[in-house]
């Protein structure tokens, strides 16, 4: 609650509305202890006196009645109905819409076409028929802006229930024994009651103008009685010898309706989830580099494809600092394949996404490291030079192949747009070789899937062309973010063996990001395990496998269960990673190992070298009588 | 032999279709099609397919959250559906069922303290201080820290969430719990964790499990028979180190030939399109038929039943020619198309 009223006053617009309403709302409260002249005694002989006349602030009108009386008075009548017929609105609507998208089917479909024949006749129309059959009067009116405005309620809200009835959250509740009604009022309605606040916060405004329209007319609010449409339709007889008549209720209006609209669209964007999460704020097209100093190269990458040294990326929300990728090094030489594993959130993908900026910044910042492709430091190039990068030298295969399909255009179009963004070729030819890329991706009849929009496609394909869009411009280096994780066994099985034949053909390198080491095992030449934003053993895949280093790879590899060997039970890891704002000091792992001592929770431990071709980070490797202490700084 | 805690005969779910006023009738999907299944009492049989070919449908009719099309499911030789019908809380008290994915299964809004309150105040009954007795036993059942049942969901991580979903399936004090992927969502290290508790569980309280999976390795360590499910249908069914041994049904060693094992043997890959048929337009035989590579002309035109191979042994597969002898991968392939 402190955090919804902190974020509204943020918003000054809606800190503004909302100051304003309040005044007025407390003016009109207190009108009845004010002293002010009855709004509905008539004195002809003080008729159309103009404003800051004596006794009367604001003038009096026609009848010579007191106009301050009357707008404070009016004022507390335009509200008290406007609010009530979006109360109504509300209440209705929304019962209609939950009970429709809750029981679905039939119920949903007779509702529904009730709601959209109100919706068929114009909206003001339709108000006005509905007082024309109930008679003039305030009531009235109110009835009628209720009725007009339930459909944008039921609509809505339906909408809203629809999606949370299909939550298994839902299911849960019936399997626990609740039944419709106290499904509907204990778990639906407290889901769907942010939306309710949000949708009536931004009509409210909006239905006390309508009420104001309809007495305007003469249809709401009968004479002797204010409210402030009906006293600006009687100041609009006199619009010329006496303006203010009509003047100060217009004002009125337009202030209350301002005041609410500005607080009701703060109110909405406050109880936005999206927003609250940063979604709607629009990140940078290039992750921010705030690096402390820039490292030198180090020459034993002379001849690597791409050499990545001490990356360090950071998420920055509000106070906290997530130390995302925590001082990750690594190697690709041409055509290998390098594997990157560890369990969610260690740290794999923002160290892809690092690569090229595409971490979204806010929240990201890249703090310090080096990342060179082909000995260029990429974090030092600009903008465009980067942009000329992506797609072209290095492309990324992402988990779920609609993060790079848009869903609104023909995969063979998205290739061809793909083309020829790096390459200066005919339309034509770049079709033709959108299809035949379709074909290297083994996908059958590769033309006609081409005609095809995303969701047309089965997983798999859809995965194949996520793939085909990657190899469009011949990469030297594909980045593979989970491509396969989403996918079935035998669809898995044909990914990666189309991955193994690009490379063979191709000669690309690729950088395979998994959490599984039965996939690492068949396509990674070496692979670096992650943990914590660090990497902690770094070799090659078959001596990693069969003889790992570090405890935490040997206990990751024991736990998997493997196929074929049913006694073999995985043995679980106690415990679970840090979080990201809270490392701790020395090994991040010490808590869950077994072989912890005092030595492992201080100082940095560094990466060491183990073996020719081997780095590991533990003072204590397994299968190392004694390991070089130079490795270790304190 | 005793009669089985779950007799399910001839089990059928069609989605959509019906009549039209105009023109032919539509066409329903099969999602579950003729399916005969006995589940032993403390049994764990673990059911293994890719998606979409209807496990998770089979699990909801099990749990009473669909209702059958056609077919009979007999739990303790009761007739499911007219057990619903006479209380609907009976079934929920037997059966009960964990979700995939554990966040999306609790309630945002709701503290653990009521979402694991509301199968004991519904489907048990009970109030005060039985209740509160009752929540901290759960809590504990499962390894959680007491204090954490004051927590929103989002407070947990994955493994933690689905020991919630877990303790709120025992809740109801079932006999069986049908476990829908209940650790395809979670981390490795975490999945171990979580089906050591679910095999402890079983032996304290004498459980029967129906495990759905679509990862082999996981099923065969957990699961002492396997159900193989492709298209709506039961395609083979053995103990699980029989199955393993010897998978007969040409589908099952195509799953078995594309698992990859950690430092084990490379897999092998399908040629052409390794995808389910359209359900809209099955084809008339085999499902099969149109991936396998020892598919003849009798397989195009009859459905194959799910028969024993050889009489009285415990092996069952829906396939015309099936397979004999033990599985090995062929260690000389590589992982590549050829
Ligand atoms: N937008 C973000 N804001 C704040 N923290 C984030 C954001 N994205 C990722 N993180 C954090 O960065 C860490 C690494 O995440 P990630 O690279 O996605 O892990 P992995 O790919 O290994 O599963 C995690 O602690 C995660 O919570
Ligand atoms: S440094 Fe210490 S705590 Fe960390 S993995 Fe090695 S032995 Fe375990
Ligand atoms: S019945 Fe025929 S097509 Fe079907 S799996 Fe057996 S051999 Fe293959
Ligand atoms: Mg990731």
């Amino acid at each position: 609650m402190m955090t919804f009223i902190t974020l509204i006053a943020r918003n000054r617009l809606a800190a503004f509305g909302g100051v304003m309403l309040l005044l007025i709302v407390l003016l009109v409260l207190i009108t009845p202890w004010l002293p002010l002249a009855d709004p509905n005694i008539t004195e002809t002989a003080n008729r159309l006196m103009p404003p800051l006349s004596d006794g009367h602030p604001l003038g009096t009108d026609a009848l010579g009645r007191d106009i301050l009386s009357r707008l404070l008075w009016g004022t507390r009548i335009s509200l008290a109905v406007g609010v009530a017929a979006s109360l109504v609105a509300a209440l209705i609507g929304s019962m209609i819409g939950i009970v429709a998208g809750y029981f679905g089917g039939r119920t949903d479909n007779t509702l529904m076409r009730g709601i959209d024949m109100l919706m068929a006749f114009p909206y003001i129309l339709l108000a006005l028929a509905i007082v024309a059959v109930l008679g003039p009067g305030l009531m009235n009116a109110l009835y009628a802006i209720a009725i007009v405005n339930i459909p944008f309620f039921a609509r809505n809200i339906r909408g809203v229930t629809v999606g949370i009835a299909h939550r298994e959250f839902i299911d849960a509740a019936r399997l626990s024994g609740k039944g419709n009604l106290r499904i509907l009022a204990s778990e639906i309605l407290p889901n769907v009651l942010p939306v309710i606040v949000i949708t009536m916060s931004t009509t409210v405004g909006w239905m006390i103008l309508e009420t104001a329209g309809l007495s305007f007319l003469g249809l709401g609010a009968q004479p002797p009685q204010a409210d402030l449409g009906s006293m600006l339709g009687e100041g609009r007889k006199m619009m010329l010898n006496a303006p203010h008549v009509a003047t100060v209720p217009g004002l009125m209006i337009f202030l209350v309706v301002m005041s609410i609209n500005l607080l009701g669209d703060g109110i909405r964007d406050a109880l936005d989830p999206r927003l609250k999460s940063g979604a709607l704020s629009r990140p940078a097209p290039f992750t921010r580099i705030r690096r402390r100093h820039k490292p030198l190269p180090d020459p034993t990458n002379d001849d690597a494809l791409l050499s990545v040294e001490n990356l360090q990326t950071d998420f920055e929300v509000g106070h906290d600092t997530y130390q995302a990728v925590n001082g990750v090094s690594f190697a690709i030489q041409p055509n290998e394949c390098l594997g990157l594993v560890g369990e969610s959130g260690s740290g794999k993908s923002v160290t892809a996404l690092s690569l090229l900026g595409l971490v979204a910044s806010p929240p990201g910042v890249i703090t310090d490291g080096r990342v060179a492709l082909a000995g260029r430091d990429l974090l030092d190039l600009p903008h465009g030079d980067i942009r000329r990068l992506r797609g072209r030298d290095v492309s990324y295969v992402f988990q779920d192949p609609l993060a790079t399909l848009h869903p609104l255009f023909r995969v063979g179009d998205q290739l061809v747009e793909a083309i020829r963004q790096h390459q200066p070729m005919s339309r034509a030819d770049a079709r033709t070789r959108a299809v035949s890329l379709l074909g290297q991706v083994r996908i059958p009849n590769p033309a006609h899937r081409a005609e095809q929009y995303p969701h047309e496609l089965s997983g798999g394909m859809r995965q194949r062309v996520g793939i085909a869009m990657a190899l469009a411009n011949d990469p030297q280096l594909i980045i593979a973010d989970e491509p396969t994780t989403a996918l079935d066994v035998t669809v898995q099985a044909q990914i990666l063996a189309l991955i193994q034949n690009l490379r063979r053909e191709k000669g690309t390198a690729v950088l395979f990001i998994t959490h599984d080491f039965g996939v690492v095992s068949q396509i990674c030449d070496r692979v670096a395990v992650m943990y914590a934003g660090r990497i902690v053993e770094i070799g090659p895949t078959k001596t990693i496998l069969e003889t790992p280093r570090h405890p935490y790879t040997r206990r990751l590899i024991d736990c998997v269960p493997r196929l074929g060997e049913p006694d073999n039970e995985p043995v679980a890891i106690p415990g679970l990673p840090p979080a990201a704002d809270a490392l701790p000091e020395g090994c991040a792992f010490a808590e869950r190992c077994d072989l912890a001592e005092d030595a492992c929770r201080q100082g940095n431990i560094e990466l060491i070298a183990t073996d020719t071709d081997r780095q590991v980070r533990c003072i204590k490797p397994l299968g190392i009588p004694t390991p070089s202490p130079q490795g270790v700084t304190r | 032999m005793s009669t089985p805690l779950l007799d399910i005969r001839g089990l059928t779910r069609t989605f959509g279709g019906g009549r039209r006023w105009f023109g032919p009738d539509r066409a329903g999907v099969h999602a579950v099609q003729g399916i005969n299944l006995d589940v032993a009492r403390g049994d764990t049989l673990g059911i293994v397919g890719e998606s979409g070919c209807g496990k998770s449908t089979l699990a909801r009719l099990l749990v009473g959250l669909d209702t059958p099309s056609g077919g009979t499911i007999h739990y303790a030789g009761d007739d499911l559906q007219q057990l619903r019908a006479q209380d609907r809380h009976a079934l929920a008290r037997r059966i009960q069922y964990v979700f995939q994915d554990p966040l999306s299964s609790l309630n945002p809004r709701k503290r653990i303290r009521d979402i694991l309150a509301a199968p004991l105040r519904y489907l048990r009954g009970l109030e005060g201080q039985a209740l509160e007795y009752r929540l901290g036993e759960l809590m504990e059942v499962v390894n959680l820290r007491p204090e954490f049942i004051a927590r929103y969901p989002h407070e947990f991580s994955g493994g933690q969430a689905q020991r919630i979903g877990i303790a709120r399936a025992l809740a109801a004090d079932p006999e069986l719990l049908v476990l829908d992927e209940p650790v395809s969502a979670l981390d490795v290290s975490i999945q171990a964790q979580v089906l050591q508790l679910l095999r402890r569980l079983k032996a304290e309280f004498d459980l029967t499990y129906l495990f759905i999976s679509h990862d082999l390795s996981v099923v065969e360590t957990i699961s002492n028979r396997i159900a193989v499910m492709y298209f709506g249908r039961l395609i083979e069914q053995a103990p699980t180190r029989q199955l393993f041994h010897a998978p007969a049904h040409p589908y099952t060693r195509v799953l078995l030939d594309s698992a990859p094992i950690p430092g084990g043997p490379p897999i092998k890959a399908e040629e052409g399109e390794a995808e389910l048929p359209d359900p809209l337009s099955p084809p008339p035989g085999c499902a099969f038929a149109p991936r396998c590579p020892r598919a003849q002309d009798d397989c195009r035109h009859t459905v194959p039943p799910l028969d024993n191979l050889v009489a009285g042994k415990d092996h069952l597969a829906a396939c015309f020619h099936p397979i004999e002898g033990p599985w090995q991968r062929i260690a000389t392939q590589s992982a590549q198309e050829r």
